[in-house]
């Protein structure tokens, strides 16, 4: 995902929020990951928006990508600038409507914006985990989610809500804890990674690794492997697009000026973008987070996992009801694998809503205003909250 | 819901009639929800649709209806046996490429089908093409024969002798005299082949 962060045009906002700190797993009772390894403390980064109602039964878990934080809405301060990275979805009378919903979303573990990844400090040494810390799974990822909402004392989400790896923890929530989710809502992702789309991840993390900054991942107490991350975000930004979008974005034209430079500086647009965006990423990101992640993303394997290889057979323990939303020129989850999981879901007979949308700007598209998707959501919630309170034992 | 559904087109209306509340409805090719939001609505039923055209299934989920963005030819293979109570199929049979296997689909899916299609032996066809030797274009049937999406002529004999033919049953059937968006119309008792301008029919294996 990138960085689309601007402020509402009708200046709708859910005002200051407050980043949290949740901390468990503490030791001896650590917390198990999937690879058997064992990791504790563990810190959770949160932010919540909205009221949580006397029935604790408008809580809406937001869940984020790749780049992305707990920062999901509002402002850290009066004079903050830079509002949450899904600030046009989140808050009063927006997709997620604050005035109906507690939203909740909370950085992954594996990141780098407050919750217990490589770049946090290893209590047995003092110094940071680097490679030292252990490959996390999108399931870990959920397990430690479940444990802040039990920590917040619901019993019930309303919904789960995320994009790409964010779908990827929403669709493992709906199977994990079908008991605790009421409704689920996935875009733009998958059950399982492509060979593309490990293929792409794949050269990114070549790139931080092949930076001689990187030292292995221990890089902590000197110069970042910033030339690394930077090429790595770069290719990152040309999935998250599509032609058409590059078209329309940049086409040929150049940066500034009127003919080729006839050397190895940003002559065209693109190229002057993509440094843009890689150099910006630098200054907020932690190589090997991105490592983590990534890594997460593409072991992540819904069929397997649940399934034993079937897709029907993973989502037989869902209860959710789902909306499934693609658009139409993400190249790097394309529709067919969104529709793959609707399938899944009718097969066992499962509430489903499906939209492909039309739309240009490819994967990223999720991450942009969209006043479509945003009104899907909001339907979709009012429903479900309807549903919920008429029937508040029907999951 | 919001009560949004003052009369709804009178075809509709009929359907609805034979549905029991609570019944779990499919409604293909569903358009902007109106059977369905008011099945929900009146019936209290459990309704989904499939809707091939985003903007209208993005409407139905807008307004909190539980619809698949899809063909409905291809959709209707996933679900499980018996899925449904009744599953819908209101005006669109004559664009159907394969009828006997989107029917046959449907009572898989579910126990009863309901089918809905304009008569194309109505009188008034037949005296166009009787009187003028043109292709017809009546109000039910609005289009030239070259921009016409219906590519099947269909007339309530013909439905009845097909649903013979392939082994399945005609449960009920209502032939009405009404026009393609009317909100009023009346049931045919007398020579419905002849007056009726479309036919509604439940069907069972």
């Amino acid at each position: 995902m990138s960085e689309y962060i601007e402020h509402d045009k009708n200046g709708a906002s859910v005002g200051i929020v407050q980043k949290r700190f949740f901390t468990f797993a503490h030791p001896p009772e650590r917390l198990r990951l999937e690879s058997g390894a064992q990791l504790g403390p563990v810190t959770l980064a949160y932010e919540t928006c909205g009221r949580l109602s006397p029935e604790r039964d408008n809580a809406v878990l937001v869940l984020h990508a790749l780049s992305g934080d707990s920062h999901v809405a509002g402002v850290y301060t009066a004079e903050d600038e830079k509002p949450g990275w899904w600030d046009f979805m989140v808050g009063p009378g927006k997709g997620i409507d604050t005035e109906r919903c507690f939203v909740i979303c909370s950085n992954v573990i594996g990141g780098c914006a407050g919750s217990t990844g490589p770049s946090s400090i290893r209590p047995e040494t003092g110094r940071p985990y680097g490679l030292d810390f252990p490959v996390v799974t999108i399931g870990d990822m959920v397990a430690a989610q479940k444990a802040l909402i039990d920590h917040l004392g619901i019993r019930r989400l309303l919904c789960v809500v995320g994009g790409s790896i964010g779908g990827m923890q929403v669709l493992e929530w709906t199977v994990r804890y079908p008991e605790r989710v009421a409704s689920a809502v996935a875009l733009a992702t998958t059950m399982r990674h492509s060979a593309l789309a490990i293929a792409f991840n794949e050269v990114a993390r070549q790139a931080i690794m092949a930076d001689p900054h990187w030292n292995r991942g221990d890089y902590y107490d000197g110069p970042k492997p910033a030339t690394g991350l930077a090429v790595a975000r770069m290719i990152g930004h040309i999935t998250y697009l599509s032609d058409e979008a590059m078209r329309l974005k940049f086409g040929r034209r150049l940066q500034d000026k009127s003919d080729f430079s006839f050397n190895f500086d940003a002559d065209f647009q693109v190229e002057s973008y993509l440094r843009y965006q890689g150099r910006k990423f630098v200054d907020r990101f932690d190589a090997n987070s991105f490592l983590y992640i990534t890594k997460a993303a593409d072991y992540y394997d819904l069929i397997l996992q649940h399934g034993a290889g079937s897709a029907v057979r993973a989502f037989a323990k869902a209860r959710a009801r789902f909306l499934v939303i693609s658009f139409t020129s993400d190249w790097l989850y394309p529709t067919y694998q969104s529709r793959e999981i609707v399938k899944a879901l009718k097969k066992n007979g499962r509430d489903v809503s499906f939209c492909e949308i039309e739309a240009d700007w490819g994967h990223d598209a999720f991450l942009l205003p969209n006043p479509r998707l945003a009104a899907l959501i909001h339907g979709f919630l009012e429903r479900v909250l309807r549903e919920v309170r008429t029937s508040p034992d029907a999951l | 819901m919001k009560s949004e559904h003052p009369r709804m087109r009178y075809d509709l209306q009929i359907i609805a009639s034979w549905i029991e509340p609570g019944a779990q409805v499919m409604d293909l090719g569903c358009g902007e929800g109106e059977l369905l939001s008011y099945l929900i609505a009146r019936k209290g039923v459990r309704g989904e649709g499939i809707e091939k055209n985003e903007e209208k299934a993005a409407h139905c989920i807008e307004r909190g209806l539980s619809v698949l963005q899809g063909d409905m030819n291809v959709e209707v293979l996933d679900y499980p046996e018996d899925r449904f109570d009744y599953v819908i199929l209101s005006q669109t049979l004559q664009q159907v490429y394969e009828p006997d296997v989107l029917i046959r689909a449907m009572l898989r899916i579910g126990r009863r089908g309901i089918v809905s299609f304009p008569n194309f032996s109505h009188w008034g066809i037949r005296l166009q093409v009787f009187f003028t030797g043109y292709a017809p274009v009546s109000r039910q049937l609005p289009y030239q024969w070259y921009d016409t999406p219906n590519i099947r002529v269909i007339t309530l004999n013909d439905f009845r002798r097909f649903i013979r033919q392939i082994g399945l049953r005609i449960l009920r059937e209502a032939a009405i005299d009404t026009h393609s968006e009317d909100r009023y119309g009346k049931i045919v008792r007398f020579l419905p082949n002849l007056r009726a301008t479309y036919g509604i029919f439940m069907i069972g294996k």
